[in-house]
């Protein structure tokens, strides 16, 4: 199946422990170094120091150079720093698929995903789904078929659906809820959603 | 116990069914009553009642739907909350000082009033330069406790000698007595008489986008933006916290993540957000975390209902009482009863509810607070009892159908599709297939067919305001403060407003989610579609007729003539004699605006409700307990459908909600901590797509002429009643036994397989 894992494997993520590191709840100190940054002090009174690593990734075709911090995930960038707010917030730990991205074509949840991984790679936002002003079949599907009821939970099941049908156009029922069963409706619109899916991968094979 | 005198505890189901109800409002006080026109058969319409996609999917499926979240104004800070880790202490002294000291803070404020009584309540604030600072000042916030005892339990909260709640009243408080007939005559009538108990868990409502907003301050006017249902409701809870002229704030929504009653009213990071803003005289953001979401911003309370009932052998109810005990936390219970009260036939009804207070956060409206826990309780009664009776449930239903409320003791009901309700839902379903007796089948994995009936009000609030404005230049512009939460409100006054002025959903620019705009509810209680539909409705109609007048004078006819089609007004007795729309419209001059406003109903002759009956098919795995749903299907009456397309969703979604709650969804507290130990989406099981089966919304055919202009009836609500009781009642049909508790986790229901193998 094209979704990532919903569930990180054992204990605390890497990334939970780095996150942690910030509100002070620090356990042993298996990251030394980390540590010994985050004493480092601060800069221009402001913002505390962190060893910083430039990367180049290109997003939505567009290549972009920045240094980032070591604690930042992808979706601190693209929402903070990039302005791309269509990827959303929503458990900010890799249960609901909110914030769903394509990383070299395979979608990714954003919010786990540390940003300095990300160098030298291709990132698809929701943003970057249609091309220009033809929307992406998916995205036509949507609207057709409401899959969709706040919303906000969207551009996660849009890059979800996309990526299972790049894969296969003529998913069945069950392959389409196993696909997006990493995605999270909280307004529970899952049945109009199967139908979207379906829809849009008819649209694919029609085109 | 302290009894008929209801103190006042903020029953938040008390004023939500009262606003719900349509008598709780005072902007609609003084609105008239409109001429009630001939019952009869619905009007044939060129767009309402159909499909009509959403006039803002581009922007969605787009991620270009602007969020609170994704808000970013100039110079924005990030404002913090720190929250006590106790569920009971006493605030000996909160020092802020080095948080203020360190660099990038700008504000710290002291929230606490020197009591803490649930574990999440604010304590103290700060705003910074980012969040990663402000997280930093949070944690050099020095807070010295005197931990107390807490109680976050409910059954220990009720007990004699538990740790007091409040500082003015006991912890068992009486909410609501009703008494009609008597009760003990009926129950003397009956020929069968059962008592049964029903318990429901709490529900966080985990809306997707967790709560949020930003104020801004320009001199004496602040602005606010805020993931909120209730722009109007929010401005005049910020005027009154900040003590200033409601005048002088505005509060925007433009997309929110999601509400369920959570994001009604104003809340406190809301008030503490302008506070800091006010403070640094800089933008300020608070946005909640997934765990503030689980620890402080509402939850659907808990209940136990006994019900006890007496029929004679034919079905027919003499008597039906409730007890019920709730609990939201340190706010109030859900009153249960008013389905109880209402939906069937019987003379003899007596119901008594106490709240009961334990240190939790606050309850809030939880879509259909109240009727959800009592459709559970009530119709899973109606199921066991049927098979006391010998009966079908669904006749059992039938044979107490009522045609007034109050159990057929009070006014007739303005229309009511309930008896299609249940004959098109059965025949969908294959009612037929059900076990005649529940338990009937062998093996280990079993089938059932459940129904339940819900009735909500969704009559819509009087006085809702809607202007249409029409340029000269053809646009048109519909205005009203009220919000779209996902219902499609945007694509619901495009819908009315086209159709009312021969014109195409796109041609409408939709304006709403802005307190600065014309008067509308707030989006709960299923009250949107029904008051601001009509008033759309309504300055549509004031328009046509002015658009009527103009064509007339250049048409030289009388304005009852002119009929208005495919963008051309032409006279009925002289067919070429036309003009074209752009014609007409510039004649406007000028931008006119057309007032419309939803006209009061007949409130002393009719009862105004919503109704519908949902039956569900489940398989039970006996071993494991596991409980998977097969196939759905929902009949509805809610009067005239705007939009079948968003309708349909609404239906959907509830009934996801349904089964969710019926199978996963409970706050599971930590008593030793006082903490939840579930507030996240990991742990805090709610459905997911592989959940979700088949399903099926039907919209039953009922002209309602007396509600409003469009006969229309709310829907938000009303498929979230009945869809967990369902649930639970296939599940019976299947296994023989009710569970009578949700969620039904496979522990339950393996304890009530063995309860019944052991024949208790």
């Amino acid at each position: 199946m094209t979704q990532p894992t919903k569930k990180q494997g054992r204990g605390v993520s890497r990334r939970a422990f780095i996150k942690g590191l910030g509100t002070g709840a620090v356990g042993t100190a298996v990251l030394p170094r980390l540590l010994a940054q985050e004493t480092i002090g601060t800069a221009k009174g402001d913002v505390p120091v962190y060893d910083q690593k430039r990367v180049t990734f290109r997003v939505n075709g567009e290549a972009h150079t920045l240094a980032v911090r070591p604690d930042e995930t992808l979706l601190d960038v693209l929402r903070e720093r990039l302005d791309l707010t269509g990827a959303k917030r929503v458990c900010d730990r890799g249960e609901c698929g909110g914030c769903t991205v394509w990383l070299d074509g395979e979608p990714v949840y954003a919010c786990m995903f540390l940003a300095i991984r990300a160098d030298g790679r291709e990132i698809t936002t929701v943003e970057g789904l249609a091309e220009g002003d033809r929307l992406h079949p998916v995205q036509e599907a949507f609207i057709e078929k409401d899959g969709y009821q706040c919303g906000f939970c969207t551009p996660g099941f849009l890059m979800t659906s996309a990526a299972l049908l790049k894969r296969k156009a003529d998913p069945s029922l069950d392959e389409i809820k196993q696909a997006l069963s990493g995605n999270l409706c909280r307004c529970g619109n899952y049945v109009k959603i199967y139908e979207a899916v379906a829809e849009a991968g008819r649209k694919i094979r029609r085109s | 116990m302290a009894r008929k005198t209801f103190v006042d505890i903020g029953d938040s189901s008390r004023l939500y069914q009262d606003e719900a109800r349509g008598t709780g409002d005072q902007a609609g006080a003084q609105t008239p009553v409109a001429a009630v026109p001939a019952a009869g058969a619905r009007p044939a319409y060129r767009l309402i009642g159909k499909r009509t996609a959403r006039v803002d999917g581009r922007k969605i499926v787009t991620g270009r739907a602007e969020y609170t979240q994704d808000i970013k104004l100039k110079g924005m800070l990030s404002g913090k909350i720190l929250r006590s880790p106790h569920a009971a202490a006493e605030v000996v002294s909160v020092d802020l000082a080095a948080a203020r000291a360190l660099p990038g803070v700008l504000a710290v404020l002291n929230l606490t009033d020197g009591r803490v009584r649930y574990a999440g309540q604010q304590v103290a604030a700060v705003a910074a330069v980012n969040e990663k600072t402000a997280d930093r000042a949070l944690a050099l916030i020095k807070v010295e406790y005197k931990p107390l005892p807490f109680v976050v339990d409910w059954e220990k909260a009720k007990e004699t000698g538990a740790p007091q709640v409040q500082s003015d009243r006991p912890n068992v408080q009486a909410i609501n007595d009703y008494k009609r007939g008597d009760i003990e005559q009926g129950l003397a009538e009956a020929e069968v008489v059962l008592e049964r108990t029903y318990r429901t868990g709490s529900e966080i409502h985990n809306t997707t986008e967790t709560h949020g907003s930003i104020a801004t301050w320009e001199g004496e006017q602040l602005t606010v933006y805020d993931s909120t249902q209730a722009v109007h409701s929010v401005r005049d809870g910020l005027a009154r916290a900040l003590k200033m002229p409601a005048a002088n704030v505005t509060v925007i929504k433009k997309y929110m993540g999601g509400g369920f009653g959570s994001k009604l009213g104003v809340n406190e990071h809301t008030i503490v957000a302008a506070l800091l803003s006010r403070e640094t005289e800089r933008p300020v953001k608070i946005l909640l975390s997934r765990r503030d979401n689980a620890l402080c911003v509402g939850n659907r309370p808990i209940t136990q209902q006994t019900i006890k009932a007496g029929a004679k052998k034919d079905g027919t109810l003499t008597a039906l009482s409730l007890v019920n005990y709730t609990c939201g936390g340190v706010g109030s219970g859900d009153r249960t009863s008013e389905p109880l009260i209402d939906i069937y036939k019987c003379p003899n009804v007596k119901v008594d509810e106490w709240t009961v207070f334990m240190n939790t956060g606050a309850s809030r409206p939880t879509r259909a607070p109240g009727h959800t826990q009592g459709a559970f309780a009530l119709e899973g009664f109606m199921d066991e009892f049927a098979s006391a009776l010998g009966m079908d449930p669904l006749e059992l239903r039938k044979k107490n159908y009522s045609t007034r409320n109050r159990g057929d003791t009070g006014l007739p009901y303005s229309s009511k599709g309930l008896d299609k309700c249940y004959e098109q839902g059965a025949n969908a379903i294959g009612w037929e297939r059900r076990n005649k007796i529940p338990g009937a089948g062998s093996g280990r994995f079993r089938r059932g067919i459940g129904v339940a009936t819900s009735i909500w009000f969704g009559a819509g609030v009087p006085g809702t305001l809607a202007d249409l404005v029409l340029y000269p230049d053809g646009s048109v512009e519909a205005v009203c403060g009220t919000q779209d939460i996902g219902c499609g409100t945007r694509t619901h006054m495009a819908v009315v407003a086209a159709e009312t002025l021969g014109l195409e959903p796109r041609d409408i620019t939709v304006k709403l989610g802005n307190s600065d705009y014309p008067y509308a509810p707030s989006s709960g209680g299923s009250l949107t579609t029904p008051s601001v539909a009509p008033a759309v409705r309504d300055a549509g109609l004031k328009a046509m007729e002015r658009l009527k007048q103009l064509a007339a004078r250049k048409l030289e006819a009388k304005p009852e003539d002119i009929i208005a089609e495919n963008k051309t007004f032409r006279v009925r007795t002289a067919p070429d004699k036309t003009i074209a729309y752009a014609d007409v419209f510039r004649d406007l001059r000028r931008e006119t605006v057309f007032h419309g406003e939803r006209s009061g109903m007949p409130n002393d002759k009719f009862a105004f409700n919503t109704f519908g009956a949902h039956f569900a098919e489940v398989e039970v795995d006996t071993e494991t307990g596991r409980i998977r749903v097969l196939k759905y299907v929902a009949a509805h009456d809610s009067g005239q459908i705007i939009n079948v397309q968003t309708a349909e969703s609404q239906v959907i979604g509830a009934i996801t909600q349904g089964i969710s709650t019926a199978l996963f969804e409970e706050r599971v507290m930590d008593e030793t901590t006082g903490n939840p130990v579930n507030p996240n989406l990991r742990d805090y099981k709610i459905a997911t797509s592989l959940d979700i089966p088949e399903t099926t919304a039907i919209f039953v055919e009922v002209s309602d002429p007396y509600i409003n202009n469009l006969g229309t009836k709310g829907l938000g609500e009303p498929p979230r009643i009945p869809s967990s009781a369902a649930v639970a009642n296939a599940v019976y049909n299947a296994v023989g036994v009710h569970v009578k508790e949700i969620p039904m986790t496979p522990p339950r229901v393996l304890r009530a397989l063995e309860e019944k193998e052991a024949g208790r």
